[in-house]
């Protein structure tokens, strides 16, 4: 079985494109699992029910989603091999843009639209940095100049990957990115003893065990303060 | 180039600077060290907190630089000059109505064929230079060869430029900004000549004129048209163009046409709207996900043409007669 990673930013079109990789995977009669990892809420699961593919949603709750992901993808991959896919797709909550729950042998997928904003690279860190394949999507809603600036700024912070405009309403290119994430010499029986590519950040300040009061005197651990300067003497 | 300081390596490759500013690496001061060194320089709290990989930053400049010397490299003979589609089969597996067809650069071919017949398809095996890989098993030669992978997987080198209706600006910049950004993008040399040139270019496209002051964002709808294809057609290094309707009003369609055409474009349309489908020197008819045939534009339909145009005209001069704010009459 093969494992891809999908991540980016919320409202990017993960859905939509993981949707059209599915429609194109089914022609080619590959069998095809999805894992929806989220917060609070998602009910992206009865899009891919109605799509006719195995789904499994985690909702992480009190927990970072990220973090979730990691203590449960091992399982995730178990349910995936039992019922004989040839693809079992993860896609994240995408609401941090410093984490990124890409695995080092395992295909790593970032989903980022034209719609963001020009910085949007900037802002984000692993997530965009390390992963193999960057979709931009959104690319008929803006104009040719911003396409290619958007693409080249992403393609400078990472300029490794490959970077493919995919359209999530059509499908323009969708069946193209489904060839990319199947891959013979890749399929996995298990993610036991497998690395993150990036560490999560240290977390562990007061408020991390459920803190609510504001103060100085209440906060311990992993404490950073701003430096707001001292400009306004 | 592991060898060169940060200052060196800047001075041999300016668009190194693009590189580290995206990178969020401020190297003021640091312009006599090696990029190792100044990674160095960097604390296990920074690392942790700004998620800084070194290793890998480092092993990307190297791939980046090489990625942005072969894309200044692009010479004209690398051009494309045509573009050849060879006949797959439609959803039914039925074979294609032509069987090999080429289009040469300059050349205008318009797309028809009812909404989700396959449209996107065609451009979709297109852009990727599909190999019989794809679900209409066409393929398609560039210069009547087997085409670079390169076409596939590069970032800056897109084979198919976009223009479609419902395309906004989304960035709120002056248009000097907005094209300046996009020149600087594409590693342009002389940035103020070729902004220059496209606004001249837009202007002559646009029914009312506007300035590189002007807010892209405040541009009218045939305004924004203009700028978007007069950018593509000197901006853009995709050597082909695929319109999606363009509207018709506040532009002049023709010249837009004949701007990207004489930029050596090879330009793709879809439409039916008839001006603009009988300008083209030959039609793709599109049906239930193949091209059922390619029509070449007859005599007749071209003195159609002629008598679409002087329609055409006689409205948009009672376009710019009531913007002026003047009475109407049948002139002669």
């Amino acid at each position: 079985m093969n494992l891809v990673v999908f991540s980016g930013p919320p409202s990017s079109g993960k859905t939509s494109i993981i949707l059209k990789i599915i429609d194109a995977l089914k022609q080619r009669e590959v069998r095809v699992g999805v894992v929806k990892f989220d917060c609070l809420y998602t009910d992206d699961d009865i899009l891919y029910e109605k799509a006719g593919v195995p789904v499994k949603k985690g909702l992480s709750g009190a927990l970072c989603p990220d973090h979730y992901f990691a203590s449960n993808i091992e399982e995730v991959v178990q349910w995936g091999l039992k019922l004989d896919l040839d693809l079992l797709i993860t896609e994240s909550a995408g609401l941090c843009n410093r984490c990124s729950p890409y695995i080092k042998e395992i295909k790593g997928v970032c989903v980022i639209d034209n719609l963001s904003g020009i910085n949007t690279p900037k802002k984000i860190g692993p997530m965009l940095k390390s992963a193999d394949i960057v979709v931009i999507t959104k690319g008929d809603i803006v104009s040719q100049a911003e396409r290619e600036v958007f693409a080249s700024k992403a393609s400078s912070v990472n300029p490794r990957a490959i970077t493919m405009h995919v359209n999530g309403l059509t499908g323009q290119g969708a069946y193209e990115l489904s060839t990319l994430l199947i891959d013979k010499e890749k399929e996995i029986e298990s993610v036991q003893g497998m690395e993150l590519r990036f560490p999560m950040p240290a977390a562990l300040c007061s408020y991390c065990l459920g803190e609510t009061r504001i103060g100085e005197s209440y906060q311990m651990g992993n404490v950073r303060k701003m430096d707001l300067g001292d400009d306004y003497e | 180039m592991s060898n060169l300081s940060i200052g060196k390596l800047i001075e041999k490759y300016p668009f190194v600077t693009t590189y580290l500013d995206e990178n969020k690496l401020d190297v003021t001061g640091y312009e006599d060290l090696r990029f190792e060194e100044y990674l160095n320089h960097f604390s296990e709290e920074d690392i942790e907190n700004w998620a800084i990989d070194k290793e890998r930053l480092k092993e990307d400049l190297e791939i980046y630089i090489n990625q942005m010397k072969e894309f200044l490299g692009i010479d004209d003979e690398e051009a494309v000059s045509s573009l050849t589609i060879i006949a797959g089969h439609d959803k039914s597996m039925n074979p294609e109505g032509f069987k090999e067809f080429t289009i040469n650069k300059s050349e205008i071919i318009s797309i028809v064929g009812p909404t989700g017949s396959g449209k996107s398809r065609l451009l979709a095996d297109i852009e990727w230079t599909a190999q019989n890989d794809t679900p209409t098993g066409r393929s398609i030669l560039i210069n009547g060869e087997v085409p670079d992978m390169k076409w596939r997987f590069s970032s800056n080198n897109k084979l198919v430029a976009q223009l479609s209706q419902n395309m906004n600006f989304v960035m709120d910049l002056t248009v000097r900004e907005f094209v300046e950004l996009h020149a600087q993008s594409r590693l342009v040399e002389d940035v103020e000549d070729t902004t220059q040139k496209i606004i001249e270019a837009a202007n002559r496209l646009a029914g009312e004129k506007f300035d590189l002051d002007t807010h892209v964002t405040a541009l009218s709808g045939g305004q924004s048209r203009a700028l978007m294809i007069a950018d593509t057609a000197i901006l853009s290094s995709s050597p082909i163009v695929l319109i999606d309707e363009i509207e018709n009003a506040g532009i002049d369609r023709k010249k837009a046409l004949d701007l990207l055409v004489s930029k050596d474009k090879i330009v793709l349309m879809a439409t039916h709207d008839p001006t603009l489908a009988l300008i083209a020197d030959k039609r793709i008819v599109i049906k239930n996900g193949g091209i059922s045939k390619i029509i070449e534009t007859s005599e007749e339909e071209r003195e159609i043409l002629k008598k679409l145009e002087e329609m055409d005209t006689f409205i948009q001069g009672m376009r710019s007669d009531l913007r002026a704010g003047e009475e109407l009459t049948v002139k002669n």
